[in-house]
């Protein structure tokens, strides 16, 4: 270092970088690129924000001067003198009516709404698969506790029905070891039918054993009957939905006709026709004397309808599958029951969960037109009950703000659930 | 018994009909062509007996019969004492009216937010989000019912329209927002009229005839000419010439207030409003979605070789990225159009008179013959269908990869 006196000044630290161009930096560079990009860009942004601005300060005051504790309309009125502001006070009315229907006793409230807090146990380990694997055993039970939960009667009657299905299920899995797959299913009907015809003795002898106030099926309204029909009739539609993509794959021609005129026969027409059939023609095609209620030939219906959708989802998953395994299965010796069940059907419904789940969604939307053949679901009692009664006459937004809300909530979580699990069952790496 | 079956020359067993392939699909389609007959036969057995305990027919004579009710909305000719039948076609040609305007605008609504929601700016993108999430999660209904509810709320009544201080004025003193509905000019032929709309379709096979010249002049020669401002003055500059060589013939007929309520003009009424928006709305948003996943599914390697080809962005746009979206866009595009035809159903809840109105409102409601009225129902949606799946199959095969 010595020898080199001639140098007048090293550096001995870097120097420090000086802050970048306040355009391109911070806040500023990212409503520049964001926001501002452009002249079009400007003028979309400046527009929205007005939109927006507008949107809020009109919608805020409302909301936020609402009434909550008034008896009526009129009363609303008076109270907020002019000045704008929401009634919210029918909801707190009415709310009840609302989830539950203007029927169902309210002492029993509790029921219904411990069946919608289970609902969400007995879905949990079906939806996620890191859950621990016997919280199934709940789900399988939960079908028979919401049906005695909310219709009430005694506990024998879902009882019974639960023990036919377990003869039913273990004759099926014993005679399909001795003799085949027929044989073992038309055993297993055999002994459902079987137990449930000695069972209804034993249910008619104790009506009174562990009973629930019975409520009639009639008197099931508001949101609780629009989740009532969505959840039963996607869960009874996709084992329907199964059979009739299998049969609309299949190679024998009258097999597959029949599923293929019943498939696109129910997805040409809208469902409103269907729910007209449930309401006034489907009657004429059961037994004379028989007197199923509106809510169970609407169940039926609704079926028919999201069934077929649903097997065109799982016909997506069939044909997505490779050949090979197919093949494989073939090869492997298994007939078409275990092949199915063993090698098909399990890779298929998994890449068509996405698809049944968005058929849901759109099911449970769906069910709100049962209003239009007068039955009182959610949107049913807002049109009907609550908009025609005297003191809340003329109210709407209010009404159909928390309609709106509701639907929105599952609807969004349902769809936001399908993504994710889009996500989970990605294999590839983007 | 198991030498016996090791025979070559087995005969015929009737085990074999289960357990031998050959003949096994046979014997199940046997099976379920049987039990289909059965359970069909039961089906119309319990029909015609609960038919008969109810005394009840199958007839279709009532389609002949006097209909005796009045229709809001007469897109053809028609009064009360036509038939049921002419009711249905009014009601069938008034499903088609609200399907095809719903159709158009929720292509455009939805083509516009799918964009939208691509977009860099950042604000806008997070709208089209929130729009496509409101409405695809809502039930179709409560947007009709809304639409129909405010609208018939805030709207003010035709008498405000009346007198010198007036609490209400027409737009131009052409368009009158009411709650009975909007009132709009209308377009009033003369006996030349038609000679203008000629001429506007004879422009129009000129613009394509113009297009595909200088399609054919670039690629033999290599010249490009402008292609959109002519092709622009070609659509208007003899349909106006026309319009004032024949001394105007079509003249427009504004709606005007008479007395309590506004005549003359075309009155779309509320519920086919409420109808129509609510349908584009809420399609529009799945319409977008369908958009959106359709231009993202073109890798960007599309957009950088072209790039690198040279072309300028808007030729990128137009050649090489939308022909390739198109096919992934349009077959759920059709389909929604077939949910817009199959969700028209609903005019029911706001009062609209189709066929759902028509046929299985009042005239299932008068004549109580339910199950023939139903059926043609759902003919009638079902020929719709039918249809539009059929053009359907024809594009995906016209648009195909063509593999080699």
């Amino acid at each position: 270092m010595s020898d080199t006196p001639n140098i007048g000044f090293v550096r001995h630290e870097p120097i420090p970088p000086s802050a970048p161009p306040i355009q391109q930096a911070g806040m500023v560079k990212w409503m520049r690129e964001n926001l501002f990009s452009n002249w079009i860009n400007s003028i979309l942004t400046i527009l929205s924000i007005y939109f927006v601005a507008k949107i809020i300060l009109a919608s805020t005051p409302w909301m936020w001067n609402g009434v909550w504790t008034t008896s009526s309309l009129r009363e609303c009125r008076e109270v907020l003198q002019g000045t704008s502001g929401a009634c919210w006070s029918v909801l707190a009315e009415r709310w009840n009516q609302m989830l539950f229907g203007f029927k169902y006793p309210v002492e029993a409230y509790w029921r219904p709404t411990l069946a919608f807090v289970l609902l969400l146990v007995c879905i949990a380990p079906i939806l996620f698969q890191k859950l621990p694997r016997n919280m199934l055993i709940f789900s399988a039970i939960y079908p028979f506790l919401a049906f005695w939960l909310i219709w009430g009667g005694t506990v024998l009657t879902p009882v019974v029905v639960a023990v036919s299905l377990i003869a039913g299920y273990l004759a099926f899995v014993k005679i399909e070891r001795l003799t085949g797959f027929a044989t073992g299913l038309l055993s297993g009907v055999v002994a459902v039918a079987l137990v449930l015809y000695l069972g209804s003795f034993v249910t008619a002898a104790l009506p009174e054993f562990i009973a629930l106030e019975p409520v009639a099926s009639r008197d099931m309204g508001g949101f609780m009957l629009n989740l009532i029909l969505g959840t039963v009739c996607v869960s009874l539609s996709i084992p329907l939905g199964i059979i009739l993509a299998l049969g609309r794959q299949s190679n024998m021609p009258i097999i597959k006709g029949i599923c293929v005129v019943f498939i696109e026969f129910i997805r040409g027409v809208p469902l409103i026709t269907l729910l007209f059939v449930a309401n006034v023609v489907l009657s004429y095609f059961f037994p004379p004397g028989t007197n199923l209620d509106l809510i169970l030939r609407v169940i039926i219906m609704i079926t028919l309808f999201s069934a077929a959708y649903i097997a065109e989802v799982i016909r997506g998953g069939l044909a997505a599958l490779p050949r090979g395994q197919y093949e494989a299965a073939d090869s492997l010796g298994l007939d078409y029951p275990q092949a199915m069940r063993l090698i098909i059907l399990p890779q298929a419904l998994k890449i068509s969960i996405p698809g049944i789940v968005n058929v849901a969604v759109g099911l449970f939307k769906d069910t709100t037109l049962v209003s239009v053949i007068s039955m009182f679901d959610l949107v049913g009692m807002i049109r009907g009950p609550i908009s025609s009664s005297t003191a809340w006459t003329g109210i709407y937004w209010e009404l159909y703000l928390f309609a709106i809300l509701l639907f929105f909530v599952v609807c969004y979580g349902i769809s936001q659930y399908s993504q994710w699990l889009e996500r989970q069952l990605r294999t590839d790496h983007h | 018994m198991s030498s016996t079956t090791q025979t070559r020359a087995s005969k015929f067993s009737l085990s074999m009909l289960i357990n031998d392939t050959r003949y096994r699909s046979t014997t199940f389609q046997v099976i379920a062509l049987i039990g289909l007959i059965f359970a069909m036969g039961y089906l119309v057995s319990n029909l015609l007996s609960n038919l008969a305990d109810a005394g009840l027919n199958i007839s279709w004579r009532f389609f002949g019969e006097t209909a005796g009710y009045d229709i809001n909305q007469m897109p053809i000719e028609y009064n009360n004492q036509m038939s049921h039948g002419r009711a249905s076609l009014v009601g069938a040609v008034n499903t088609l009216i609200v399907a095809f305007l719903a159709c158009v605008s929720a292509t455009i609504l939805g083509v516009v937010a799918g964009v939208l929601r691509l977009s860099n700016n950042w604000v806008v993108s997070k709208l089209m989000a929130i729009y496509v999430e409101a409405f695809r999660n809502v039930p179709v209904l409560i947007w009709i019912l809304i639409i129909f509810l405010v609208m018939s709320n805030v709207l003010p009544q035709p008498r405000e329209f009346r007198g010198d201080a007036a609490a209400s004025s027409m737009w131009f003193d052409m368009v009158a927002f009411t709650n009975r509905g909007v009132y709009i000019p209308r377009l009033v032929l003369d006996d030349l009229g038609w000679v203008v709309f000629a001429a506007f379709g004879l422009s129009i096979i000129g613009v394509f005839a113009f297009r595909r010249y200088a399609r054919n002049l670039l690629f033999n020669t290599g010249r490009l000419i402008p292609t959109f401002l002519p092709s622009i003055g070609i659509l208007i500059i003899p349909t106006v010439l026309v319009y004032f060589a024949l001394g105007s013939p079509i003249g427009l007929e504004n709606p005007a207030l008479k007395g309590f309520n506004f005549k003359g003009g075309l009155h779309l009424r509320l519920s086919l409003i409420a109808l129509w928006f609510a349908l584009a709305i809420y399609t529009g948003a799945f319409i977008a979605e369908n958009v959106r996943a359709g231009i993202q599914a073109i890798s960007y390697g599309q957009t950088e070789a072209a790039a690198a080809l040279g072309m300028r962005p808007g030729r990128i746009m137009s050649l090489i990225i939308l022909p390739q979206a198109l096919r992934v866009i349009v077959p759920p595009l059709i389909s929604q159009y077939l949910n817009i035809t199959k969700n028209s159903s609903l005019a029911i809840a706001v009062g609209y008179m189709d066929i759902t109105g028509t046929l299985g409102g009042i005239t299932l409601n008068q004549t109580g013959r339910a199950i023939e009225c139903i059926l043609v129902l759902m003919l009638f949606y079902l020929v719709i269908s039918l249809s539009i799946s059929a053009i359907m199959n024809v594009y995906n095969n016209a648009m195909k990869l063509k593999e080699r």
